[in-house]
């Protein structure tokens, strides 16, 4: 009688603690939807300036094609990979941002050799642009540390004891992170190699 | 297992620690926060002064935040850290601006919240800095930049949310309802309580009711400091401690995602 006690109190002790952790993983994953959301948003509304930069530093004069087409290229490869928030595994984060740590190195080479045009810098709607380009990246970064915290709490959470066994029980797995980007720190080089380049992106 | 969480939550306290180190405390009395002795005692007060008649009549909160240097952090970084911890803004608008400069980095920012992205756009901030900041600042003339910065901020800001009163006068009256509601229902509670009591023995009445007051006042405390919060000043409450006699409520609560702009000089 006394076991039978022992072993309906344990269920019950069990079945209360992992309800509650189910609730929370539940929010934690919700909130892991949300600042995914935004996420997307701010690399959306890069995308977006994109095309206002091309069409701006076209109409200078002789300015070097390769690094145009090469952003263009980018950026349409950036948007074609899209994560749904419902599978944030970590190999699609990763796919995710390596397409977009593309679309950085390029944009970041095409900056990079506009410094070469003076007449361009001096265009006010190009330094608009970069103005915006520059905030846009700010909130990227900001959308990402969100993001990654976010996963940072519900990854701890499904991992620890014993929240664990209910997260196994109802399926909830371990999400990607944004890793820092590599070769980030360093500037861009410059390559003239335009060719090369354009293999390696097909 | 344990082991390992033991490791987990010593990281996050770490983590949490750390943070917490890195900015500097939230002011109660002024937005005004100079931490490097570059403002006068007058300047300051102008500065106070303006900001917060901006503020009474807007409900935009302008912080002016001075530090020596930012560590290892980026400025926009370190800025968008600092309105979120101190809650710049109001936290169901998020109409916070945040003026930061860095003395000993030579940077500044102007970094807006979520709500007033759209009346202080990032190119309008980079402007601001450019022909506002820079120039004064290389010159030593702190006091004139950010002067001319938050004229500038408040110009730009001016129509946005212009109706604040009424709408914190709805926010109050909406929490008096639900605060009178609540009175309703332990009035009610208490009458239900005692009438079944009032067929019990004495004695016993008065050991259980003695035994229930702490919650009572428990509760009525809460509600009290509700009440008075929420009709003691037009804010959104502070959303930590602090606060004294000053005629400032302190920050609301507001939050920003990277708005605003950064530069150096």
């Amino acid at each position: 009688m006394k076991k039978l006690f022992f072993a309906f109190a344990i269920m019950v002790g069990a079945m209360s603690l992992s309800s509650c952790s189910y609730n929370s993983m539940v929010t934690a994953d919700e909130n892991i939807k949300g600042k995914w959301g935004e996420v997307q948003t701010q690399y959306q509304r890069r995308s977006d300036l994109i095309p206002n930069l091309v069409a701006t530093v076209k109409g200078e004069a002789n300015f070097e094609k390769g690094t145009l087409t090469e952003v263009t290229e980018a950026r349409a490869k950036a948007t074609s990979v899209q994560v749904d928030a419902s599978k944030l595994t970590p190999e699609s984060i990763q796919k995710y941002q390596e397409a977009q740590g593309q679309l950085s190195t390029a944009l970041g080479r095409l900056l990079s050799v506009t410094e070469n045009y003076p007449t361009l810098r001096a265009n006010d709607a190009f330094r608009g642009l970069q103005v915006q380009l520059e905030g846009t990246e700010n909130r990227i970064g900001i959308a990402r540390k969100d993001f990654n915290e976010a996963v940072q709490g519900y990854n701890s959470k499904i991992r620890s004891f014993p929240a664990n066994i209910t997260a196994k029980m109802f399926g909830f797995k371990e999400k990607g992170y944004f890793q820092a980007d590599p070769g980030s720190d360093k500037a861009p080089p410059v390559n003239f190699d335009t060719d090369t380049k354009k293999e390696v992106t097909k | 297992m344990l082991k390992k969480l033991l490791l987990c939550l010593s990281l996050v306290l770490c983590i949490t620690t750390i943070f917490a180190q890195d900015y500097p405390e939230r002011p109660t009395q002024s937005p005004v926060a100079d931490f490097t002795g570059t403002l006068s005692p007058q300047q300051k007060e102008a500065l106070d002064v303006k900001i917060k008649a901006f503020e009474d009549s807007t409900s935009n909160q302008i912080a002016v935040v001075l530090v020596k240097t930012l560590g290892d952090y980026e400025i926009i970084q370190y800025g968008n850290g600092l309105i979120r911890k101190w809650g710049i803004g109001t936290k169901d608008k998020n109409n916070g601006v945040l003026v930061l400069v860095a003395i000993d980095d030579r940077k500044m920012s102007v970094q807006t919240g979520y709500g007033l992205e759209g009346a202080l756009p990032d190119i309008i901030t980079q402007e601001i800095i450019q022909n506002d900041m820079k120039p004064r600042f290389r010159e030593g003339d702190y006091y004139g930049g950010l002067d001319a910065a938050t004229t500038n901020i408040i110009k730009y800001t001016k129509g946005e949310y212009k109706a604040t009163k009424k709408a914190s006068g709805s926010n109050t009256g909406r929490r008096g309802g639900s605060a009178g509601f609540v009175i309703i229902i332990v009035v009610i509670v208490l009458i239900i309580i005692f009438r079944n009591r009032g067929g019990g023995g004495g004695n016993r009445v008065i050991g259980s009711r003695g035994g229930a007051n702490p919650f009572w006042w428990l509760l009525a405390g809460n509600m009290l400091s509700g009440g008075g919060r929420s009709s003691g000043s037009d804010w959104g409450g502070f959303s930590g401690g602090g606060g004294g006699g000053s005629s400032w409520g302190g920050f609301g609560g507001g939050s920003s995602g990277g708005g605003g702009s950064s530069g150096s000089w």
